[in-house]
C-alpha cells in the first residue's frame, strides 16, 4: 500500500535526498507523488486554480465580455495574456495540476487494487490474544458449554465472513470466532477513483475531437442549413477536430412560434418558443422535428440546440437610378428580451453614391412620453412594427477589410436624412422613404423570423457520464460500507464459561460499541429463550 | 384558490414560520442557559470539594437546585423540538403555497428568494430529521438562530414576486438537479455547523457556554456522517444532473460557467475534507478547517456569483442571456 501511514512520512522525512541514490530518489519521488498527502495538497490546489476563470471573463465562455475586459484593462491585459488568464481552463498550469493528480490516482489505486485483491482472498486474522484491550469490548460469564456459545456467535453473525477454524494450533486455539465483513467498502473506494479517471479522459476526448457551433437560420421553405464549416457564424473546434468529422445532415425550419407573457415582470418576453422542422441525414429521407429549448434533436453524433429567436425585416434599398441595390431579410439582433433589435443595412454597388443604414427594429412599438419604446417582442399583425434607420452615404469602408455585417464602419461616410431633417428614417410595414438628393429610397417590406442554432459535438459524453454514474454507485459503497472486524472468545473459567466481545471499526466512523452491546444481548438472549 | 391567495399564504407562512422559529430559538436559549448555570454551579461544587469541604453523601441544597435546573432545561428542550416542528410545517406549506402561486405551478425555486427558502428549510428539516439520530439537541440554537436569519434576511432583502420560469429553467432534469442542491446545501449546512462547533470546543475546551456541546469525538463523527451524507447528493446534483440538463438546455454539458465551476471547486474542496479526515496530521482540527472553507466556497457561490460575475449563465443571477446571440458579431467580423 503506498498510502502514508504517519510513521511511513516520517521515515522519509528525515531521509536527506543528499543521501539517495538516484533510484531510490525515484522511488522516493514517487511515494510522495503517490502518497495520500500530495493527492490532497493537488485537491486543494485545482480548486484554487479553478478561481480565476470564474472571476475574469473567459474566451472560451464569453469572448465579447473578454474583449470587453481586455479594452477597459489596457495595463493587465499582457500579464493576463501570458499567464493564459483568458483560457485558464486550457493553459499549461492548470493542465499540470490535475495530470498530476491523475498520475498520483493511477499510482495509488494500482497497488492498493492488487492488495484488495489478495485482501479478497485472505481470511479475517486470528483473534488477538487479549480482546478486553480493544477499545469496544464486553464480558459476561454464562453457565452455557464454550461450544454454544459460540456456535450461536456464529449464527449470530450472519453477513460475516468467518475465518476457518485452524484446529487447535497455539496461534489460534479453537476457542474464538473471529468475523469480518465489509470488504466492498474498499472495492467502493477504487471503483470510485477508478472512474474519476473514465470521466477525465472522456471529457478530455470530447474537448480534444468535440467542437461547438452557432448558426442563424431564417425560418422558410427557401433557407436553411447544411451541416458545412463554411455555413456557420461561429465556430469553435476542438484542437484534433477534423473539418470530415462534421455529420452529414440539412435542416429547413418550416414554422416558428413563440409564446409570449402579457402581465408580471417578464411581460413582454417570451415563456416558451417551438420550431418545425425538417431534416436530412445523409442521404436518407425526410424527417420531422418539434425543437424546442430542453429538447434538442439529435442526428449521428451531432446535436442541434434551439437558443434563440428574433426578426428579419425585409428591406428594399433602390439606388439613384431606380436599380434595386439591396434587397431580402436583415436580420436584426435583440437587444433586450423584449426583441427591441439592432440591424445594419449595406448597398456598396448603389450609384452614384453608397449607400448604408444602421438602427432599430420595434417588433411593437409605442409612444411614452413623446419616445419610441418597445412594448413586447409580439409582433401580432404587425400593424405597430417600426424600422427606425440612420442613413448614410459615401465610402462604407469595405476595402479597408472584413467587416461584421452587423456593424457599419460610419467614419468616412455622412449622415443623411430625409429632406435633410436631421431624423432617423422611421417605416412601418410596407411604408418606403425618398433618400435627399434623389440618392434613391428605403422600403420595409415584410419581416419575417429567424433561430439561432447550436450545433455541437461531444464524443465521449456517453462515457464521462456513464463514469460518473459508476464514481456515484463506487463512492456510496465507499462512504456507507462499514468495514468491521468482530471476535468472540469462550473460554472456561471459575464458576462457569467466560465470554468476551469485542469490534473494531476500521473506517473509524462506525459506532462499534453498539455493535458489541448488540451482539452480547443477542447471544444472552437467545440463551434466556431456551431456558423458558 | 387563486394563484393570488396562494402567494398570500406563501408569504403569510413564511411569517408564522418566521415567528415559531424564533419562538423555538427562545426556548433553546433558555435550554442552554439552564445548561449553562449547572455547568457553572457543578464547577462551584468541585471547587468547594476541592478546598476541602465535606462531600457528604445526604442530599445538599446545591443537589434539589441542580434536579429543578435539569428539569427546566428538559423542558425548554422538548418545547423548542415542538415548536421547531410547528416552524418546519409552516415554512412546508410556505415552500408548497409558493408553487402553487405561479402559473404553471412550479417548483419554488426559480429565483434567489425562493432557493434561499428552500436551503434554509432543508437545514431545519434535516435537523429535526436527524434529531435523535444523530443526538443533535445541542445544536438547537445554532439551527434556529441560522434558519431564523437566514429566513429574514431572504424576506427582507431578497423577496421578488411570483414569477414563471423561463423557458431553459422550465425541465425536470432542472427539479431533480435543484433538489439535489438544495439537500446538499441544507446538510452541508448543517455539517458545517458541527466543524463550527468542533473547532470552538477544540480551542475553549472548558468553556461553560461549550458546556452543552458533545465530546470532540462524537461531534467529529457527526459532522462526518452528515457530510458523506452531503457528498454523494452534492456529486448527484453537479456532475451527474447538472451536466445533463446542461446539455439539453444550452448544447454541452459542461461550459466552464461560474456556476459550474464553483460547484465543481466546493467538490473538490469536500473531497479534501474527506482526505483530510484519512490523512495522518490533517485528521480533526485541519479537516474541519477544510469543511469550513467548502461551505464557504458553497455559499460564496449561492450568493456571491450572482453578484460578482456577470457572465453566469444561470438565469436567476443575471438577466437572461442575449451574450450568445450578440457574439455572432463578434467572431464573424
Ligand atoms: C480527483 C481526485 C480525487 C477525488 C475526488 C477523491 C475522492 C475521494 C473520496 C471522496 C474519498 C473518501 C472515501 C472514504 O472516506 O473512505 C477518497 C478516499 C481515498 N482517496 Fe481519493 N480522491 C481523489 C484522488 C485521489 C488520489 C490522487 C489518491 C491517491 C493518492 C487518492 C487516494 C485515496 C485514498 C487512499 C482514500 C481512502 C481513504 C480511506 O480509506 O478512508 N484519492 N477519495
Amino acid at each position: 500500500m503506498t498510502t502514508s501511514t504517519p510513521d511511513n512520512d516520517e521515515r522519509q522525512d528525515v531521509r536527506r535526498p543528499g543521501e539517495l541514490n538516484a533510484r531510490e530518489l525515484a522511488r522516493w519521488g514517487w511515494r510522495q507523488l503517490t502518497s495520500m498527502r500530495t493527492a490532497l495538497i493537488l485537491l486543494l490546489l485545482l480548486a484554487l486554480a479553478a478561481v480565476p476563470g470564474s472571476l475574469i471573463p473567459q474566451d472560451g465562455v464569453d469572448s465579447l465580455k473578454a474583449d470587453q475586459w481586455r479594452e477597459a484593462h489596457t495595463t493587465l491585459t499582457p500579464i493576463y495574456e501570458t499567464l493564459g488568464l483568458f483560457n485558464v481552463y486550457s493553459t499549461p498550469w492548470f493542465a499540470a495540476i490535475y495530470l498530476l493528480l491523475m498520475v498520483s490516482l493511477v499510482g495509488c489505486i494500482i497497488p492498493r487494487c492488487l492488495v484488495y485483491a489478495r485482501a479478497m482472498r485472505a481470511q479475517p486474522p486470528a483473534t488477538p490474544a487479549n480482546l478486553t484491550r480493544l477499545p469496544d469490548s464486553t464480558t459476561y460469564v454464562t453457565d452455557e458449554e464454550p461450544e454454544e456459545v459460540l456456535a450461536a456467535a456464529r449464527k449470530a453473525l450472519r453477513g460475516y465472513r468467518l475465518r476457518r477454524s485452524t484446529g487447535s494450533t497455539t496461534e489460534s486455539p479453537d476457542d474464538s470466532v473471529s468475523a469480518e465483513k465489509g470488504y466492498l467498502r474498499e472495492a467502493g473506494n477504487l471503483v470510485f477513483h477508478m472512474s474519476l479517471i473514465i470521466v477525465l479522459v472522456a471529457f478530455a476526448l470530447g474537448s480534444l475531437f468535440g467542437y461547438k457551433g452557432g448558426v442563424i437560420v431564417l425560418v422558410g421553405e427557401e433557407y436553411g442549413f447544411a451541416n458545412e464549416m463554411s455555413q456557420y457564424d461561429d465556430l469553435k473546434p476542438g484542437s484534433l477536430f477534423a473539418p470530415e468529422d462534421l455529420d452529414e445532415f440539412t435542416f429547413k425550419i418550416d414554422d416558428f412560434h413563440a409564446e409570449w407573457l402579457t402581465t408580471g415582470k417578464g411581460a413582454g418576453t417570451a415563456r416558451g418558443f417551438n420550431s418545425k422542422i425538417r431534416y436530412t441525414e445523409g442521404t436518407g429521407e425526410e424527417k420531422a422535428y418539434d425543437l424546442k429549448v430542453n429538447h434538442p434533436l439529435t442526428v449521428g453524433g451531432t446535436d442541434v440546440f434551439l437558443l434563440a429567436h428574433g426578426y428579419a425585416p425585409v428591406i428594399t434599398v433602390r439606388d439613384g437610378e431606380g436599380n434595386v441595390s439591396y434587397s431580402g431579410p436583415t436580420i436584426f439582433l435583440p437587444q433586450s428580451q423584449n426583441l427591441l433589435s439592432f440591424g445594419v443595412v449595406k448597398a456598396p454597388y448603389s450609384s452614384p453614391e453608397e449607400l448604408g443604414f444602421q438602427g432599430l427594429f420595434y417588433p411593437f412599438e409605442g409612444t411614452v412620453d413623446g419616445e419610441p419604446v418597445n412594448l413586447t417582442g409580439d409582433i401580432g399583425d404587425g400593424s405597430h412594427a417600426m424600422l427606425s434607420l440612420q442613413g448614410f452615404r459615401g465610402d462604407l469602408n469595405l476595402d479597408a477589410g472584413p467587416q461584421s455585417v452587423y456593424s457599419l464602419d460610419t467614419s468616412k461616410a455622412h449622415m443623411m436624412s430625409p429632406d435633410h431633417t436631421g431624423k432617423a428614417f422611421n417605416l412601418r410595414l410596407g411604408e418606403s422613404a425618398e433618400l435627399p438628393d434623389g440618392l434613391g429610397s428605403i422600403s420595409f417590406d415584410d419581416v419575417q423570423q429567424w433561430n439561432r442554432v447550436q450545433i455541437s459535438k461531444s464524443p465521449g459524453k456517453e462515457w464521462a457520464l456513464l463514469g460518473v454514474s459508476l464514481a456515484l454507485v463506487g463512492l456510496l459503497g465507499s462512504l456507507f460500507i462499514r468495514p468491521r472486524r468482530v471476535w468472540v472468545r469462550a473460554r472456561r473459567a471459575d464458576g462457569g464459561t467466560l465470554v468476551e466481545i469485542a469490534a473494531l471499526d476500521r473506517s473509524g466512523g462506525g459506532d462499534t460499541a453498539a455493535v458489541v452491546t448488540g451482539l452480547a444481548e443477542t447471544l444472552r438472549g437467545a440463551r434466556t429463550h431456551e431456558e423458558n | 384558490m387563486t394563484d393570488h391567495t396562494w402567494g398570500v399564504l406563501s408569504n403569510q407562512a413564511i411569517t408564522a414560520a418566521g415567528t415559531v422559529y424564533f419562538l423555538a430559538l427562545l426556548c433553546a436559549v433558555a435550554e442552554w442557559s439552564a445548561w449553562l448555570s449547572r455547568a457553572k454551579a457543578s464547577v462551584a461544587e468541585k471547587e468547594l470539594v476541592g478546598a476541602g469541604a465535606a462531600a457528604d453523601e445526604t442530599e445538599t441544597p446545591a443537589d434539589a437546585a441542580a434536579a429543578v435546573r435539569e428539569q427546566r432545561a428538559a423542558l425548554f428542550g422538548r418545547l423548542s423540538l415542538l415548536l421547531t416542528v410547528i416552524a418546519v410545517a409552516c415554512h412546508l406549506v410556505a415552500l408548497v403555497s409558493r408553487g402553487m402561486a405561479a402559473d404553471p405551478n412550479r417548483v419554488p425555486w426559480g429565483n434567489m428568494y425562493e432557493f434561499t427558502i428552500s436551503g434554509s428549510f432543508v437545514v431545519a428539516a434535516a435537523y429535526v430529521v436527524l434529531y435523535r439520530r444523530l443526538k443533535l439537541a445541542w445544536m438547537a440554537t445554532w439551527v434556529l438562530g441560522f434558519t431564523f436569519v437566514v429566513l429574514m434576511l431572504a424576506v427582507v432583502g431578497l423577496y421578488e414576486p411570483v414569477a414563471p420560469l423561463t423557458e431553459a429553467l422550465n425541465s425536470y432534469w432542472l427539479v431533480i438537479h435543484v433538489i439535489a442542491a438544495i439537500i446538499a446545501t441544507g446538510a452541508f449546512t448543517l455539517g458545517g455547523i458541527a466543524s463550527v462547533a468542533y473547532l470552538l470546543k477544540k480551542r475553549y475546551p472548558d468553556a461553560t457556554l461549550l458546556a452543552r456541546v458533545p465530546e470532540l469525538e462524537a461531534l467529529d463523527r457527526v459532522s462526518y456522517r452528515i457530510h458523506a451524507f452531503a457528498f454523494p447528493v452534492w456529486t448527484f446534483g453537479v456532475l451527474i444532473s447538472g451536466p445533463i440538463w446542461a446539455h439539453e438546455a444550452w448544447g454541452s454539458y459542461w461550459n466552464w460557467d461560474p456556476k459550474e465551476v464553483w460547484a465543481f471547486i466546493t467538490w473538490v474542496v469536500y473531497a479534501g475534507y474527506l482526505h483530510a479526515r484519512a490523512t495522518a496530521g490533517w485528521k480533526g482540527k485541519k479537516a474541519a478547517i477544510v469543511a469550513l472553507v467548502g461551505l464557504a466556497t458553497l455559499w460564496f457561490n449561492f450568493i456571491g456569483i450572482n453578484y460578482f460575475s456577470s457572465t453566469s449563465q444561470h438565469s436567476y443571477a443575471a438577466p437572461a442571456p442575449t451574450a450568445s446571440v450578440v457574439e455572432v458579431v463578434e467572431t464573424t467580423r
